[in-house]
Formats: structure tokens, C-alpha cells, sequence
């Protein structure tokens, strides 16, 4: 990305008219829209995650249904939840989402994480983890409300969804993207995102009967850097926990930036307190002490 | 010579008096055992290393100077809970070793009721029914005793989050903040009594005796209790003798 602000045209020699493309600002909010009406749960985002990141290929748990496994892991960022959903209406359907980092405009992992550098957000959205400064403490589990963060108790570090930094970073667009056959994956700027899913959401309303279909990107914490459109956004939870109204708790917001210092100072006044003590007061000594032969300063406070 | 706090059996508290030394001079009497001032340096200890490496992780943005002493941040993590658990042990045995010292008394809430004149020192000696312990001393034992608990119950909330969840890791960490900042506002009052602010304390502490005189100030019904005689009839007689020799030396 810096690469290409950096290299981009100011002036150009004997060239006749205005630079092309000076001024020009490029939409930096990047953006992965899910269209959980085209998924047919084929996993291939899910090898494709695997492959790229290098991870090794795990056991996959059969339980009837077709679940990989019931949730990510630690070296597996990306899962299908199939969801089995029967309405009151007597009508079934089979909903598929691809679950795997939301990358949050208002990361609840970076606010609840203790240590320096362990969790970057780039400009462009991604929030990324850094290993070798994660202490962990696991916080970041904490503060997710999305169960995203997953900890491994051999290295005692935390890993999750990087986007593909490091494949964005070069101008390729995540794994999991390049891998959908069907194109529900769709990877770009936000607005442009947004612009695409708005659209799918009439055709859906319109066309396919979905009246409650919509876009899932949560303003509660600011909205995400991926985004869903649903065949019924009124109920997001039924896609295998996807949250409503997603939150932090208070105690990595208000606690953490707010009262933590207020209470360390609270705690500090009282070694200001026994320093002011010594100073007007004095040491309280054993008694008898011997007679006062002069005081020097102040005025002499009390007679013993 | 009285005993303080009653051996609680022939346990590791009776091994450590046996070996070791407490040398009680003339003029002093015996305070702590040596079984106590080594439960009290050795969760002292404690204290500080987890005081020091909870604070690195409590506010990196100032402490992360703290992590480095430890091995840095994933060692400190890791060593932490440990070092809780240290403090909570050895302060558990100093709390079986001061039950019934630390028992709360109507004498107690008469002294909290004029906490200002202890602490504008109204009076050169403290109240005849001060004894082995004073009011303050005991809230501040009762309140780690209840910070213990606090640590320990969401110290290993968080320290298995994986169990409990991630509101109850969100609630329990505010909790053992406050705990910690509690402790902290309360180390330094204890440091600055047992030093500088009531001279001839610390001794009890590391030779385990103190002054006739410390004891008939800051404890007058211990000093009773000990010695049989009156803390105000000795003071009186201290003051007399210490008059004499001044008038003395003044000549």
C-alpha cells in the first residue's frame, strides 16, 4: 500500500495538460463482502486458508452434519458454519457462513490487549496480531465479541485471521477469496463493498421473495472490515452466533482508559498522604522522649 | 518471657522458632517469633514481585520498564499468577498464625472513631485497651485477608478464561485492579508506620524484639498484658528518670 502512495505521479516532463491522476485520493478501507445466499459450503476458503498460512491439515470431526470441526482454532482461522434452521412458518433452511475475523473498525482485542505492539490495525482495517510481543494473557479472547482470538497453550500465543496482510500488502486479495467458485467471496474498497451488497440486498428483497434480507456490519463497534449480506438480517444469531449488537465489555473501555488511571493516582495520594504526614506531623516516637532543646522553624507545634 | 502468638503445633512455624534466633535484651520485649517475621518477609516478597509484574501488564504505557525484569511480557504473564499464589500461601499461614490476635473487639471501633487523633498524635501515648494489635492494624490484615480471596477467585478466572468466559474474564479483571490498588494505597501507609513514621518498629520485625518503651506507646494493654505493670505508671516513671539524668547533664 505504501509503495503505491509513495510512487504516485506529481509531474511529469514536456507532458501537455494536468498530471493525470494528481490530487487523486485512493479509498484506503479495505473490505471482504460475504453473500451468504451463494455459499454452498464447499470449504474451499477453508483449504485455501490452511494452504496459504501454512498450517497443517487437522482431523476433521464428523457429527452428521457437514461441520469441518465446531469452531476455529488456532491454526485454523476460517470455518463454514452450517446452520440447520426450522421457522415457526414450518419452512427449513440450510444457511452456510463462511465465520473467520470481522477485523472491526473498534477492535474489542486491541483495547483489551495488555501489551505494547501485540495487536496492530492497519489504516486500511486489518487488525493483525503480533506474536512476538503477544504476552499470552489471552484479554484479546475477552474482549472479542465475535470468539475469534484462539490461544495456543504450547506457544502461549494468540492467533487469528490476518486478512492476508502480508498478501493484501502486495496488491493480491486474501486466500479465501481467490479461492470461491461461486464469487460469494468478494474483496474491495468498503464503500465499493457496501455499494455491491446494497445492491444484492434489493435483488434479494425483490426478486427472491427475502424481505428481511440485509447487510450484517455492525455499527456497535463501528462496523467491520467484513461484511455479510443475509437472507434475514432481523436475526443475525441463527448463522451460528453471529451477535446483533456486538459489544466490548466496559472494563477494556471505560475501565481501561478512564478509572485505571484516576485509581493509580487515588492509590498514589496515599504515599503523598504519609509524605505530608512526615512533613506536618512528624514521627510519632516513643515516649518518654527527652525535653525539646530548640525547634528550628515552623512554629513549635506541640509540647512534650 | 510471654509468647506473642501461640505455636500452632509442632508444624513448620515450630521448626523455624527452633532454629531461628530471638535475642531479647533488657528493656525489651519479645514481639514476633522468628516463624512470623519469616512468613511476613517471605510473602513480602511475594507482594512486590507481584505487585511489580501485575503492575507491567495493569498499565504498560508507564510500567512496560516493569516486564523487562522479569524476562519480558510473556514471562512475566506466565510468572505472575505464581507469584499471587506465593503471597496468598505464606500471608494464608501468617493469617492461621494471627486469628485470633486480628479478633475484632469494641475496643476496635472506639480507636476507629478517633482515627484523627491517632493520626494528629493528640495523645503521647495510645489508649490503655491498645493491645498486641491496634484497630488499624487489623483492617488492614481483614482487608488483604478479603483481597486474597478477591486475587485468588478472579486470578484464576482469568487465568483459565477458556473455562469461564469471556464476561466473567471481563468482570474479574476490574476487580483484581481495584484489589491491587487498595493493596498498593495500603503498602504505603505499612511502610511508612513501620519505619519512619513510628521509629523502633521495624525491629520487631527483623530482631523480633522491641523497646519496653515502643510497647507502653503504640500497645499499653500488650505492655500490660506482658509485663504486668501499668504502661501510664511506667511512662510516668520513665519520664521521671529521663528528667533526673537531663536535669543532671544539664548542670
Amino acid at each position: 500500500m505504501s509503495d503505491r502512495k509513495t510512487l504516485q505521479v506529481q509531474r511529469i516532463s514536456g507532458h501537455p495538460g494536468p498530471v493525470p491522476g494528481e490530487g487523486t485520493q485512493r479509498q484506503e478501507k479495505l473490505c471482504k463482502l460475504i453473500d451468504t445466499t451463494t455459499c454452498i459450503g464447499c470449504k474451499a476458503c477453508e483449504v485455501a486458508c490452511v494452504e496459504w498460512n501454512d498450517m497443517p491439515f487437522q482431523p476433521t470431526m464428523f457429527d452428521n452434519t457437514y461441520q469441518t470441526m465446531p469452531d476455529t482454532s488456532w491454526n485454523y482461522w476460517n470455518l463454514i458454519k452450517f446452520n440447520e434452521v426450522s421457522s415457526d412458518d414450518g419452512s427449513f433452511q440450510w444457511l452456510m457462513r463462511k465465520h473467520q475475523c470481522m477485523h472491526c473498525a473498534d477492535p474489542g482485542c486491541l483495547a483489551a490487549c495488555p501489551a505494547d505492539g501485540a495487536i496492530v490495525q492497519y489504516s486500511n482495517g486489518i487488525v493483525d496480531f503480533e506474536e512476538a510481543s503477544c504476552i499470552g494473557c489471552q484479554f484479546c479472547v475477552s474482549g472479542c465479541p465475535f470468539n475469534v482470538p484462539k490461544f495456543n497453550p504450547s506457544t502461549k500465543k494468540v492467533y487469528k485471521c490476518t486478512l492476508c496482510s502480508d498478501r493484501v500488502g502486495q496488491g493480491l486479495e486474501p486466500a479465501c477469496i481467490k479461492s470461491c467458485p461461486t464469487g460469494c467471496l468478494h474483496f474491495g474498497t468498503k464503500d465499493d463493498m457496501l455499494q455491491l451488497a446494497n445492491k444484492r440486498v434489493v435483488q434479494l428483497q425483490q426478486h427472491a421473495g427475502l424481505k428481511d434480507a440485509g447487510v450484517y456490519d455492525p455499527q456497535t463497534i463501528g462496523g467491520t472490515s467484513v461484511v455479510y449480506i443475509l437472507h434475514d438480517a432481523t436475526n443475525p444469531e441463527k448463522y451460528g452466533g453471529l451477535p446483533k449488537n456486538p459489544r466490548i465489555p466496559l472494563s477494556f473501555t471505560l475501565w481501561k482508559s478512564w478509572f485505571k488511571p484516576i485509581g493509580l493516582i487515588a492509590s498514589m495520594m496515599a504515599f503523598a498522604g504519609v509524605i505530608l504526614h512526615y512533613v506536618t506531623e512528624g514521627p510519632r516516637r516513643v515516649q518518654p522522649q527527652p525535653p525539646v532543646r530548640e525547634i528550628d522553624g515552623g512554629e513549635a507545634r506541640k509540647e512534650n | 518471657m510471654a509468647t506473642p502468638a501461640k505455636s500452632i503445633g509442632r508444624g513448620p512455624d515450630h521448626f523455624i522458632n527452633r532454629i531461628g534466633l530471638t535475642v531479647v535484651y533488657v528493656g525489651e520485649l519479645l514481639r514476633h517469633r522468628a516463624y512470623t517475621r519469616f512468613l511476613h518477609w517471605a510473602y513480602g516478597i511475594f507482594f512486590f514481585l507481584a505487585l511489580i509484574s501485575g503492575f507491567g501488564i495493569y498499565m504498560p504505557w508507564i510500567f512496560r520498564w516493569f516486564t523487562p525484569l522479569f524476562g519480558g511480557g510473556a514471562m512475566t504473564r506466565m510468572l505472575h499468577p505464581w507469584f499471587g499464589l506465593g503471597f496468598v500461601f505464606f500471608f494464608g499461614l501468617q493469617a492461621l498464625n494471627w486469628l485470633t490476635l486480628m479478633a475484632w473487639g469494641p475496643g476496635d471501633t472506639r480507636w476507629m472513631k478517633r482515627l484523627k487523633d491517632y493520626v494528629t498524635h493528640r495523645d503521647s501515648i495510645e489508649p490503655p485497651d491498645v493491645g498486641f494489635f491496634n484497630a488499624g492494624q487489623k483492617a488492614q490484615f481483614w482487608e488483604i485477608v478479603g483481597g486474597c480471596i478477591a486475587y485468588v477467585t478472579t486470578g484464576v478466572i482469568m487465568w483459565f478464561p477458556e473455562i469461564f468466559g469471556r464476561w466473567l474474564v471481563a468482570v474479574s479483571y476490574v476487580i483484581h485492579d481495584i484489589s491491587a490498588l487498595i493493596m498498593l494505597a495500603g503498602i504505603f501507609i505499612h511502610i511508612y508506620l513501620s519505619t519512619i513514621g513510628e521509629p523502633g518498629t521495624m525491629q520487631a520485625m527483623t530482631r523480633g524484639t522491641v523497646s519496653e518503651a515502643w510497647a507502653w506507646t503504640h500497645h499499653p494493654a500488650w505492655y500490660k498484658d506482658v509485663t504486668g505493670r501499668d504502661p501510664q505508671q511506667a511512662l510516668e516513671e520513665a519520664r521521671r528518670k529521663l528528667n533526673e539524668t537531663a536535669g543532671v547533664s544539664g548542670k
